[in-house]
């Protein structure tokens, strides 16, 4: 364990990074990059890795899993051993288990599940380096793949954390803010539905901060928003110039 | 944790929810009634009963010498555990803990964790290397909706009942002595969970509802009124504004209930 910081903002106002308070760390997305899965993305998010793959829609395993009237999404958050300052065992723990369901109840309104009964999809993420708000890194990267799976959607859920260190509400909380810091709100939406589809916090923030916290979080979003579709037209422009090229 | 629902029940929950009525003669942002019972349990440090409604918890506190976490040496270890025993509900079974009471057992601990309720500086016995356990074991006996709000107020129930036993240390060892103190607490989080359902907020939602819903959002507020944890939960979304609204009316309810429990 590093020392920990004395102060998190600077008197000008900047973070540990250099960052102002409202600015995101550096993302760089990608789709596509997994060829087994149906589809994939990976994401990086200041120092976070993450990949996420989707299967389906395909028959569910085990099959009395299936559900008559709708699809069944399953999802898998995972850390790696080395993703993390001190080794962290590869079984999952309590942590990555109530991240996995929601993160999963994040994804599924932005699905039609209604119109695939009895199949299943499945998300599988791993974080490969984590850095402070992997949870809203690998929705962004998971609702990517199961676009790229071709899979219909409402809208793309993206996500990012607002959260507050000192006195300051910040965005884009990484490792440090997060631990030390006085509180972490991640927020997952829908933007063209103006819907919320993940929201947690832990720490201690007055009614006034939270919607603060919120607000700010949504303009994250809105951000990350962009670059995934921005993620998802490079690599489609790609495939077609590779087509032409072909032909 | 919700199952199915025929399409009549959930019509006509909606359409007595549209006259600002409920199933069970409630209004929107009622609670069921509450009974608190503590000291259930003798053979536990703390112990507390809750009947929300029918829904009915049971939480018990044991406390154990063991090692502080290595960036927190200083403090003592809060545990927290949830078992959904089958005899509660057709819909629990036998087994390792799944992700429901994994989640429930989490927002509890965030609750009590982040509101800082138990001053666990005082738990400390010899700094980096021997410190107080507290395990809060939630055991819910008979599952009829909101889990998370009864569970929540039996396990600040059980904390306020503890009887830590008096110790000195003696050559490293702890030795008991007579007599009991209670648990050093500073804060008394109160949670309260709202459902939605066609996109109207209900307060303390019961088994049928539970099911007919398609979000839940839990909010653990403090003495000051400030909020120290929020999960949202299930498949469904709220927008921006309900999210606000929902955040007044868990503030009023929890200046109700903190009335009400003299916290």
């Amino acid at each position: 364990m590093s020392e920990k910081p004395e102060k998190l903002i600077s008197k000008k106002g900047l973070r540990l990074d250099g960052r102002k308070p409202d600015e995101l760390r550096p993302i760089k997305i990608e789709v596509g990059i997994l060829s087994n899965a149906d589809g994939s993305a990976y994401i990086e998010q200041g120092k976070n890795k993450i990949l996420a793959a989707a299967f389906g829609p395909k028959e569910m395993h085990p099959k009395h899993l299936s559900l008559p009237d709708r699809m069944v999404l399953r999802c898998r958050y995972h850390m790696a051993p080395f993703s993390v300052q001190e080794r962290k065992s590869p079984a999952p723990s309590r942590r990555e288990i109530e991240l996995s369901k929601v993160i999963r109840e994040s994804i599924e309104p932005s699905l039609f599940v209604e119109y695939y009964p009895r199949t299943g999809v499945d998300i599988f993420i791993e974080v490969l380096q984590a850095d402070g708000g992997t949870r809203g890194a690998s929705i962004t990267a998971a609702s990517l793949a199961l676009a790229d799976a071709g899979i219909p959607m409402r809208d793309l859920v993206v996500a990012c954390a607002a959260g507050k260190v000192d006195d300051t509400v910040v965005l884009d909380l990484m490792d440090t803010e997060d631990k030390v810091g006085v509180a972490d709100v991640p927020v997952a939406v829908m933007p063209n539905l103006n819907a919320v589809t993940l929201l947690q916090m832990d720490g201690i923030l007055t009614p006034e901060e939270f919607e603060k916290a919120l607000n700010l979080a949504m303009e994250g979003c809105k951000k990350i928003y962009d670059l995934q579709k921005e993620a998802l037209k490079t690599r489609y422009m790609t495939v077609k110039q590779e087509e032409e090229v072909e032909e | 944790m919700s199952s199915l629902i025929t399409r009549v029940r959930l019509k006509q929950i909606e359409q007595l929810m549209d006259k600002g009525k409920r199933l069970d003669g409630r209004g929107l942002g009622d609670y069921r009634e509450i009974k608190i019972e503590q000291g259930v349990i003798e053979k536990a440090e703390g112990s507390a009963r809750v009947l929300l409604g029918k829904t009915e918890v049971l939480v018990g506190v044991k406390v154990e010498t063991g090692e502080p976490f290595p960036d927190m040496p200083n403090n003592g270890v809060l545990t927290v555990n949830a078992e959904l025993v089958p005899l509660a509900s057709p819909s629990f079974e036998p087994g390792p803990p799944d992700e429901n009471s994994i989640e429930l057992a989490r927002i509890v601990d965030r609750g009590i964790r982040e509101s800082e309720a138990i001053n666990t500086e005082k738990l400390c016995i010899e700094p980096g290397k021997k410190v107080f356990v507290v395990f809060v074991d939630i055991y819910v006996l008979n599952h009829d909706g909101n889990l998370i709000d009864a569970s929540a107020l039996a396990a600040v129930a059980a904390l306020l009942n503890m009887k830590m036993p008096n110790y000195e240390v003696e050559d490293g060892e702890v030795k008991i002595k007579q007599g009991y103190t209670p648990l050093p607490m500073k804060a008394h989080p109160i949670t309260v969970t709202l459902g939605k359902i066609n996109n109207k907020l209900i307060v303390d939602p019961w088994l049928e509802e539970e099911q007919a819903m398609d979000s839940r959002l839990s909010m653990a507020i403090n003495d000051e009124g400030n909020i120290c944890a929020i999960q949202k939960g299930g498949a469904g979304y709220f927008t921006p504004q309900q999210i606000l609204e929902a955040s007044k009316i868990a503030q009023k309810k929890v200046a109700e209930l903190r009335k009400k429990m003299d916290w």
